[in-house]
């Protein structure tokens, strides 16, 4: 056993040092300004998986239409900035808060519906969103939205991801989180227990949207173009999601970090195949569901301690050999 | 004793389509009362607990707890009011752990606000601290304190049914209702869960309604018995009264002639 | 034209469009009913079937009746595949994970459909002449004769397969308790294979119809009709084959009636905004049954 004290010392040193290695190949060009667009884009990545895992992860509620809030914060967050001049922190804080408040609407009819029919009612306001969107003159309706300055660094998104995954972490171990998995695993049980399941899962979708609105914001003013596509905020989006989420793993949260980054890293790296890319990337996601079909870390967590006695392991058995 | 009865059914109906599963049931329970509700299979036993408890729609009667309407509030506003209970087919949090389920149960006294969760205050860390040894203590009780790691569906049967009742007491309730609490236990772990239920009432000063089958233990530990039958409350009265009760007799012998 | 023909006229095109939505959401709730899969790759069966066709009809030189019999019989066997290859070995995994995989076909048949045929759109050979038959104060095509006649026709024969017929009535008891047919000799796995193809047969069937309806055809094609056929599944209330019909129909004919009150823009918010609606009403869809819980 790690003491907590130490394990957040240590946690913290790590996450500096990967900033301080990201920053020190970059300025010795061993990453190439394209290499750290890419580490950006995980970093928002991060953000929305983590968030669809507080609703379908640890609430047991099925949504798949995580895109329609993302593109409420990055469309609210660029109209703030180019055309209101807002600064860009309070930006993605409004396309957060709007978000949010959108979750909280997207909640109700997950009041009354369960399983597959919230799942594509979910869908549905995802593409409502984008519809309404795609009628919107004041940002750029079908043409798209363009000339979006270019102000997420990989510093903020970074900065963003990390304050994300700690703020829901914190929540899924509170009593707040222990309810939310509470009703996840037995509504009626939970209800016998003094848990309003109304409350926490309506909770869940609004907070789970305002981080999804944060990225959002990242997102638009990283690409400084959106387009009202569903490959780009409509349910193709919303289904990328969706698949880290699940590939990485539902209820654990270092397993949608990972799988946030490798899936952002694996298209990418692809890119020289461009042909069969299209091809290879459904495969991978087949075959790895066939073989793992609880995802990568099946609901556990990747923590220092497991770390620690997983190197022990090791250790050891260099020992005896 | 107070004049005024803790719990209160009156005329209580429970209707499913063309069924009625309870019928124009009346009881009150005095508190510190430890009381069984037995009857045939099929009696309406479990919907009376349901009903109590929020979980299916009364059709007719009323029901209060001290000075509280309970009569359809949803479930986590009964048990907020201070009624706790277990289910006949054991409904823990089958993939957490034993404490977990039970810190599940602390919901309703927890104090820190969702700020203070999020960004983790003194005064969150000074709560769950103080949850998690109430939730030791709960399992202390119920003779289970090793298992506090264990994931809940993994342990055995009649363990599950005591991790069910500790979990209920972290509602610090007033009133608590067993459904079939000895229910697939052997002889041994049925005496044990006697001694805990007896000192349940006398330790925690609560009322406790309990469904149960295994005769020997209901007139064994309760001091006052409903008979229901068809939906029909038969009979009232103390152990004793009740043996001797000739229309309860029937309805558990010949309940196939009427 | 006053606002009420135009309506009309809206009405006759919505039942068109409305009979293929029907033809697709048929095998999306035929597979749901059987194992409680929303088969995402469904879109892009309906997409082969299409191209299938397509090649029958360019290729082989066969008349329509021929080629979208062939058409049929090459998607139900992509079908019966993909439920073999990518599903069969998930039966007893988490449900999203079978989800997942579902999607990851859907993407698979897509770009495998973008390299081998072209990312382009093909011109629809028209297998018989454009013809506009005055209808009172509306106008039908004959084009919407044919999709219409053949969704009925085919909505015919399925039902009397469903409801007549001894694979009918394994289909059913499958869906309602594999455990229990499969103990009264039922051979389960023959069963969902016959439902994959009779659904995937369907769709080849719908893509056909609309390839020559709007004349061309495009690996992308499957996209938005499948999610849409999805939603009218679910709008009548999925699992039920006349909920698809029902949910199928009336989304046909609510997106034209959309559309002639001026918005095409708004069209393909409407298939969700009725959804949510009518969820939010009855929250097993039009025609599904209140599942209760016992506690
Ligand atoms: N949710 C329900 N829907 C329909 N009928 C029910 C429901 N719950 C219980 N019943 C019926 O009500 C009657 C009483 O059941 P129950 O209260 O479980 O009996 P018991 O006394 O054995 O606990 C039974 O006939 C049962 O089938
Ligand atoms: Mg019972």
């Amino acid at each position: 056993m790690v003491k907590p004290r130490l394990t957040g010392l240590i946690k913290i040193i790590l996450l500096l040092c990967i900033y301080g290695v990201v920053r020190l190949l970059e300025s010795r060009g061993l990453l190439l300004p394209y290499h750290v667009q890419v580490l950006s884009l995980c970093c928002i990545n991060v953000i929305l998986v983590v968030s669809l895992n507080l609703i379908n992860g640890f609430t047991g509620q099925f949504s798949i239409g995580h895109a329609g809030f993302l593109a409420i914060g990055a469309y609210l967050s660029a109209f703030l900035t180019v055309k209101m001049h807002v600064p860009f922190l309070a930006a993605i804080l409004c396309g957060g808060l709007l978000a949010g408040l959108a979750g909280l609407a997207v909640g109700l009819p997950a009041l009354r519906l369960r399983g597959d029919y919230l799942a594509i009612a979910t869908l549905g306001f995802g593409e409502i969103i984008r519809v309404i969107i795609l009628n919107m003159e004041a940002v750029g309706g079908a043409k798209g939205f363009s000339g979006i300055p270019k102000y997420t660094t990989f510093g903020i998104a970074y900065l963003t991801a990390i304050i994300t995954v700690v703020v829901i972490r914190n929540f899924v171990h509170s009593d707040y989180g222990r309810a939310c998995l509470a009703v996840r695993e037995d509504e009626i049980a939970a209800e016998s227990l003094g848990v309003n399941s109304t409350y926490f899962k309506v909770l869940a979708f609004a907070l789970g949207a305002f981080f999804a609105g944060t990225a959002g914001a990242l997102f638009s003013h990283y690409l400084q173009y959106m387009a009202p596509t569903p490959s780009q905020i409509g349910f193709v989006k919303s289904i990328d999601i969706l698949i880290m989420l699940v590939l990485g793993g539902l209820g654990s949260l270092t397993g949608s970090v990972i799988a946030a980054v490798v899936l952002t890293i694996i298209p990418e790296l692809l890119r020289g195949f461009a042909e069969y890319r299209m091809i290879i990337y459904p495969i991978l996601l087949i075959v790895v569901m066939l073989y793992l079909p609880a995802g990568l870390m099946a609901g556990r967590e990747l923590s220092l301690d497991s770390l620690a006695r997983l190197c022990k392991g090791v250790k050891s058995s260099a020992h005896y050999s | 004793m107070p004049t005024t009865a803790e719990l209160m059914v009156s005329n209580l109906s429970v209707q499913f389509g063309g069924l009625k599963a309870v019928n124009e049931v009346s009881f009150s329970l005095q508190p510190q009362t430890l009381a069984g509700l037995i009857g045939p299979n099929g009696a309406g036993k479990t919907t009376i607990f349901n009903a109590l408890t929020g979980l299916c729609p009364v059709s007719g009667g009323e029901i209060s707890f001290g000075d509280q309407r309970l009569t359809n509030q949803p479930p986590h506003t009964i048990a907020r009011c201070g009624v706790a209970r277990t289910f006949q087919n054991i409904r823990l949090f089958k993939n957490l752990t034993v404490l977990d389920n039970l810190r599940i149960a602390y919901h309703k006294n927890r104090q820190y606000s969702l700020l203070c969760s999020l960004f983790r205050s003194p005064r969150y860390w000074r709560e769950e601290e103080q949850i998690t040894a109430r939730a030791k203590e709960a399992l202390e009780l119920v003779g289970l304190a090793t298992k506090a790691e264990h994931l809940a569906g993994s342990l055995p049967y009649g363990e599950q049914r005591r991790v069910e009742i500790a979990r209920a007491l972290m509602l610090s309730p007033k009133l608590l209702l067993l459904d079939e609490p000895a229910a697939g236990m052997n002889p041994q772990e049925t005496l044990t869960l006697l001694e805990l239920i007896r000192r349940l009432r006398n330790e925690l000063k609560i009322t406790i309604l309990l469904i149960e089958h295994d005769m020997k233990l209901v007139m064994n530990l309760c001091e006052r018995l409903f008979v229901l039958d068809y939906g029909h409350l038969i009979a009232t009265g103390d152990p004793k009264a009740i043996q001797s009760n000739r229309r309860v007799v029937e309805a558990y012998l010949g309940g196939t002639g009427a | 034209m006053s606002w009420h023909i135009a309506a009309l006229q809206q009405l006759v095109n919505g039942l068109a469009l409305g009979s293929v939505y029907a033809l697709i959401a048929l095998g999306y709730t035929m597979v749901y009913g059987i194992i409680k899969l929303i088969n995402f790759a469904h879109g892009e069966i309906y997409m082969l079937g299409a191209y299938f066709g397509f090649y029958a009809l360019t290729l082989l030189n066969l008349s329509l009746l021929p080629a979208m019999l062939l058409s049929m019989a090459a998607a139900a066997l992509v079908g019966v595949l993909l439920e073999r290859v990518a599903y069969r070995p998930l039966r007893n995994s988490p449900r999203i994970s079978v989800l997942i995989t579902a999607i990851g076909a859907s993407l698979l048949f897509q770009s495998t459909a973008q390299l081998v045929f072209g990312a382009s759109f093909k011109p629809f050979p028209q297998a018989m002449p454009f013809r506009r038959i005055q209808l009172g104060p509306v106008f039908i095509t004959n084009r919407q004769l044919l999709i219409f006649g053949v969704a009925v026709l085919l909505m015919i024969l399925l039902h009397v397969l469903v409801t007549y017929t001894k694979f009918g009535k394994a289909m059913r008891a499958v869906a309602r308790d594999k455990e229990a047919a499969l103990l009264m000799g039922i051979n389960v796995d023959r069963i969902i294979s016959a439902t994959f193809a009779l659904g995937s047969a369907l769709a080849a069937t719908a893509g056909i119809l609309v390839g020559m309806y709007y004349n061309r055809i495009d690996p992308y094609m499957g996209m938005m009709p499948g999610l849409k056929a999805f939603v009218a599944a679910v709008l009548g209330g999925i699992g039920m084959v006349p909920g698809a019909v029902l949910g199928g129909l009336l989304m046909g004919v609510a997106e034209n009636l959309v559309v002639t009150l001026g918005s095409s823009t708004l069209r393909d918010a409407v298939a969700f905004a009725v959804l949510i609606v009518v969820l939010l009403f009855r929250p097993t869809g039009l025609l599904g049954k209140k599942g209760i819980e016992k506690v």
